[in-house]
Protein backbone atom coordinates (compact mmCIF):
# COMPACT_ATOMS: atom_id res chain seq x y z
CA UNK A 1 0.00 0.00 0.00
CA UNK A 2 3.05 2.04 0.60
CA UNK A 3 5.01 1.53 -2.18
CA UNK A 4 3.17 4.10 -4.53
CA UNK A 5 4.97 6.61 -2.60
CA UNK A 6 8.82 5.64 -4.25
CA UNK A 7 10.50 8.00 -5.44
CA UNK A 8 12.17 6.89 -8.66
CA UNK A 9 16.06 6.42 -7.57
CA UNK A 10 17.65 9.50 -8.58
CA UNK A 11 15.97 11.72 -6.09
CA UNK A 12 16.73 9.74 -2.53
CA UNK A 13 14.40 10.77 0.03
CA UNK A 14 16.36 13.67 1.91
CA UNK A 15 15.97 13.44 5.89
CA UNK A 16 14.12 16.43 6.12
CA UNK A 17 16.64 17.79 8.78
CA UNK A 18 19.60 17.55 6.92
CA UNK A 19 17.23 18.51 3.22
CA UNK A 20 19.25 21.49 1.16
CA UNK A 21 17.20 24.29 -0.12
CA UNK A 22 17.79 22.72 -3.61
CA UNK A 23 14.53 20.61 -2.57
CA UNK A 24 11.41 22.57 -2.85
CA UNK A 25 10.40 23.40 0.98
CA UNK A 26 8.78 26.38 0.19
CA UNK A 27 5.23 27.13 -1.03
CA UNK A 28 3.89 29.90 -2.93
CA UNK A 29 0.31 30.57 -3.53
CA UNK A 30 -0.86 33.71 -5.78
CA UNK A 31 -4.70 33.63 -5.05
CA UNK A 32 -5.92 35.70 -7.03
CA UNK A 33 -9.80 34.36 -7.14
CA UNK A 34 -12.13 35.19 -4.27
CA UNK A 35 -14.12 32.00 -5.97
CA UNK A 36 -15.38 29.55 -3.12
CA UNK A 37 -13.89 26.44 -5.54
CA UNK A 38 -10.50 28.35 -5.61
CA UNK A 39 -9.85 29.62 -1.85
CA UNK A 40 -10.93 26.00 -0.37
CA UNK A 41 -8.09 23.81 -2.32
CA UNK A 42 -5.62 26.96 -1.58
CA UNK A 43 -6.16 26.66 2.48
CA UNK A 44 -6.18 23.04 2.11
CA UNK A 45 -2.95 23.25 -0.32
CA UNK A 46 -1.72 26.05 2.51
CA UNK A 47 -2.27 24.06 5.47
CA UNK A 48 -0.84 20.81 4.04
CA UNK A 49 2.21 22.56 3.30
CA UNK A 50 2.69 23.75 6.21
CA UNK A 51 1.79 21.27 8.08
CA UNK A 52 4.38 19.24 6.04
CA UNK A 53 7.56 21.91 7.45
CA UNK A 54 7.08 23.76 4.54
CA UNK A 55 7.59 27.23 4.73
CA UNK A 56 4.28 28.40 3.40
CA UNK A 57 3.00 31.73 1.82
CA UNK A 58 -0.18 32.72 -0.16
CA UNK A 59 -0.42 36.22 -1.28
CA UNK A 60 -3.70 37.59 -2.09
CA UNK A 61 -4.35 39.86 -4.55
CA UNK A 62 -7.24 40.97 -6.73
CA UNK A 63 -10.87 38.85 -6.31
CA UNK A 64 -8.73 36.82 -3.92
CA UNK A 65 -7.76 39.53 -1.42
CA UNK A 66 -11.61 39.71 0.20
CA UNK A 67 -11.71 36.30 1.55
CA UNK A 68 -9.51 38.36 4.18
CA UNK A 69 -11.97 41.25 4.94
CA UNK A 70 -13.10 40.92 8.53
CA UNK A 71 -17.02 39.54 9.36
CA UNK A 72 -18.14 42.73 10.71
CA UNK A 73 -17.10 45.08 7.68
CA UNK A 74 -19.78 44.86 5.26
CA UNK A 75 -19.00 48.16 3.81
CA UNK A 76 -15.59 48.84 2.82
CA UNK A 77 -13.77 51.31 0.35
CA UNK A 78 -13.35 55.35 0.51
CA UNK A 79 -15.29 56.56 -2.28
CA UNK A 80 -18.89 55.67 -4.05
CA UNK A 81 -17.30 52.84 -6.88
CA UNK A 82 -15.40 51.02 -3.89
CA UNK A 83 -18.42 50.70 -1.81
CA UNK A 84 -20.62 49.53 -4.21
CA UNK A 85 -17.87 47.16 -4.99
CA UNK A 86 -18.58 45.64 -1.51
CA UNK A 87 -21.56 46.00 -1.42
CA UNK A 88 -21.88 43.68 -5.16
CA UNK A 89 -18.35 41.65 -3.70
CA UNK A 90 -19.19 40.73 -0.01
CA UNK A 91 -15.54 39.87 1.59
CA UNK A 92 -15.36 37.56 4.42
CA UNK A 93 -14.23 34.15 4.48
CA UNK A 94 -17.64 32.79 5.42
CA UNK A 95 -19.36 34.55 2.21
CA UNK A 96 -17.48 33.34 -0.82
CA UNK A 97 -19.43 32.37 -4.05
CA UNK A 98 -19.47 29.22 -6.48
CA UNK A 99 -17.78 29.64 -9.67
CA UNK A 100 -20.29 27.62 -11.01
CA UNK A 101 -23.75 26.75 -10.07
CA UNK A 102 -24.13 29.48 -7.77
CA UNK A 103 -27.41 29.80 -7.83
CA UNK A 104 -28.27 32.86 -6.26
CA UNK A 105 -26.12 31.57 -3.22
CA UNK A 106 -27.91 27.80 -3.41
CA UNK A 107 -25.31 26.67 -4.86
CA UNK A 108 -23.00 27.25 -2.06
CA UNK A 109 -25.48 26.75 0.53
CA UNK A 110 -25.61 23.23 -0.35
CA UNK A 111 -21.81 22.88 -0.55
CA UNK A 112 -21.53 24.27 3.06
CA UNK A 113 -24.19 21.64 3.86
CA UNK A 114 -22.65 18.81 2.75
CA UNK A 115 -19.27 20.10 3.62
CA UNK A 116 -20.76 19.70 7.59
CA UNK A 117 -22.08 16.21 6.62
CA UNK A 118 -18.79 14.79 5.49
CA UNK A 119 -16.53 16.82 8.33
CA UNK A 120 -14.93 18.71 5.35
CA UNK A 121 -13.07 21.95 7.20
CA UNK A 122 -14.43 24.72 5.95
CA UNK A 123 -12.47 27.41 4.29
CA UNK A 124 -12.93 29.66 7.80
CA UNK A 125 -11.88 26.77 9.52
CA UNK A 126 -8.56 26.22 7.38
CA UNK A 127 -7.97 29.67 7.49
CA UNK A 128 -7.80 29.70 10.91
CA UNK A 129 -5.41 26.53 11.30
CA UNK A 130 -3.28 28.33 8.50
CA UNK A 131 -3.02 31.06 10.68
CA UNK A 132 -1.86 28.63 13.26
CA UNK A 133 0.44 26.91 11.45
CA UNK A 134 2.28 30.22 10.71
CA UNK A 135 1.73 30.50 7.01
CA UNK A 136 2.61 34.04 6.06
CA UNK A 137 -0.59 35.59 4.44
CA UNK A 138 0.15 38.46 2.56
CA UNK A 139 -2.27 41.04 1.24
CA UNK A 140 -1.09 42.76 -1.83
CA UNK A 141 -0.84 46.83 -1.48
CA UNK A 142 -1.85 47.75 -4.83
CA UNK A 143 -5.13 45.80 -4.29
CA UNK A 144 -6.36 47.41 -0.91
CA UNK A 145 -5.23 50.72 -2.36
CA UNK A 146 -7.52 50.01 -5.08
CA UNK A 147 -10.73 48.92 -3.38
CA UNK A 148 -10.05 50.83 -0.84
CA UNK A 149 -9.37 48.49 2.05
CA UNK A 150 -7.72 49.02 5.16
CA UNK A 151 -5.53 46.86 7.22
CA UNK A 152 -8.65 47.87 10.07
CA UNK A 153 -10.99 45.71 7.07
CA UNK A 154 -8.48 42.58 7.04
CA UNK A 155 -8.69 39.92 9.72
CA UNK A 156 -5.79 39.60 12.38
CA UNK A 157 -3.26 37.19 11.86
CA UNK A 158 -1.66 38.22 8.45
CA UNK A 159 1.04 39.73 7.72
CA UNK A 160 1.56 43.64 6.71
CA UNK A 161 0.66 44.37 3.06
CA UNK A 162 3.08 43.78 0.29
CA UNK A 163 3.84 43.90 -3.10
CA UNK A 164 4.40 41.61 -6.21
CA UNK A 165 8.31 42.09 -5.18
CA UNK A 166 8.08 40.17 -1.77
CA UNK A 167 5.84 37.50 -2.48
CA UNK A 168 8.26 37.01 -5.54
CA UNK A 169 11.42 36.73 -3.33
CA UNK A 170 9.44 34.04 -1.23
CA UNK A 171 8.79 32.22 -4.67
CA UNK A 172 12.57 31.89 -5.20
CA UNK A 173 13.18 28.25 -4.71
CA UNK A 174 9.23 27.50 -4.16
CA UNK A 175 6.46 25.39 -5.71
CA UNK A 176 4.76 28.83 -7.12
CA UNK A 177 1.11 27.87 -7.20
CA UNK A 178 -1.47 30.20 -9.18
CA UNK A 179 -5.24 29.76 -8.01
CA UNK B 1 -7.45 -0.09 21.62
CA UNK B 2 -5.59 -3.36 23.08
CA UNK B 3 -2.23 -1.56 23.71
CA UNK B 4 0.72 -2.85 26.19
CA UNK B 5 2.75 -1.02 28.89
CA UNK B 6 4.76 1.83 26.46
CA UNK B 7 3.34 4.77 26.56
CA UNK B 8 1.91 5.98 23.15
CA UNK B 9 0.53 8.65 22.81
CA UNK B 10 -3.05 8.72 20.42
CA UNK B 11 -4.44 10.58 18.16
CA UNK B 12 -7.99 10.34 16.74
CA UNK B 13 -8.92 11.76 13.41
CA UNK B 14 -12.24 9.42 12.87
CA UNK B 15 -14.16 11.53 10.69
CA UNK B 16 -12.20 13.82 9.64
CA UNK B 17 -11.75 14.75 5.83
CA UNK B 18 -8.47 16.07 4.30
CA UNK B 19 -6.30 17.97 5.15
CA UNK B 20 -7.53 18.00 8.64
CA UNK B 21 -5.53 14.58 9.68
CA UNK B 22 -2.38 15.70 8.59
CA UNK B 23 -2.80 19.45 10.41
CA UNK B 24 -3.96 17.50 13.55
CA UNK B 25 -0.88 15.04 13.21
CA UNK B 26 1.38 17.89 12.69
CA UNK B 27 0.26 19.83 15.45
CA UNK B 28 0.70 17.13 17.86
CA UNK B 29 4.04 16.22 16.70
CA UNK B 30 5.18 19.33 18.36
CA UNK B 31 3.62 18.04 21.41
CA UNK B 32 6.41 15.17 21.63
CA UNK B 33 10.08 14.87 21.72
CA UNK B 34 12.21 13.08 19.75
CA UNK B 35 11.71 9.08 19.97
CA UNK B 36 7.99 9.31 21.05
CA UNK B 37 5.48 7.24 19.48
CA UNK B 38 1.86 8.41 18.13
CA UNK B 39 -0.60 5.87 17.40
CA UNK B 40 -3.13 8.17 15.04
CA UNK B 41 -6.49 6.08 13.86
CA UNK B 42 -8.10 7.64 10.78
CA UNK B 43 -11.44 6.94 8.43
CA UNK B 44 -10.01 8.77 5.71
CA UNK B 45 -9.11 6.20 3.15
CA UNK B 46 -6.94 9.24 1.70
CA UNK B 47 -4.84 9.41 4.70
CA UNK B 48 -2.95 6.30 4.07
CA UNK B 49 -1.12 7.37 1.55
CA UNK B 50 -0.73 11.08 3.41
CA UNK B 51 0.41 9.48 5.77
CA UNK B 52 2.82 7.91 3.73
CA UNK B 53 3.89 10.75 1.98
CA UNK B 54 3.65 13.36 5.31
CA UNK B 55 6.34 10.96 7.18
CA UNK B 56 8.97 10.88 4.18
CA UNK B 57 8.49 15.22 4.41
CA UNK B 58 9.15 15.68 7.99
CA UNK B 59 11.47 12.54 8.66
CA UNK B 60 9.27 10.94 11.01
CA UNK B 61 9.45 7.59 10.85
CA UNK B 62 6.31 5.52 10.01
CA UNK B 63 6.24 2.59 11.39
CA UNK B 64 2.94 0.74 11.25
CA UNK B 65 -0.16 1.40 8.43
CA UNK B 66 -2.50 -0.88 8.56
CA UNK B 67 -6.63 -0.65 7.93
CA UNK B 68 -9.30 -2.58 10.11
CA UNK B 69 -12.74 -2.45 9.37
CA UNK B 70 -12.85 0.53 7.89
CA UNK B 71 -10.27 2.41 10.19
CA UNK B 72 -7.04 3.03 9.52
CA UNK B 73 -4.03 2.81 12.26
CA UNK B 74 -0.62 4.67 11.76
CA UNK B 75 1.85 4.30 14.43
CA UNK B 76 4.72 7.31 13.61
CA UNK B 77 7.92 8.03 15.67
CA UNK B 78 9.17 11.44 15.93
CA UNK B 79 12.32 12.13 14.85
Amino acid sequence: MLEVMERPAQQPVPAASEAKSTAHEKLVIFAWSGDLDRVWPTLILATTAAASGMATTVFFTFWGLFPLVREDRRITGKNMMQKMLAVMNRGGIDYLKLSKLQMFGAGSGMMKVLAKQHQVASPAELLASAIELGVKLIPCQMTMDLMGLTTADLIEGIEEPAGAMTAMLDAKDAVTLFI
Amino acid sequence: MTRVATEIHQLDVKGLQCPMPIVKIAKAMKELVSGDLIEVVATDPGSVKDFAAWSKATGNELLESSAIDGVFKFVLRKR
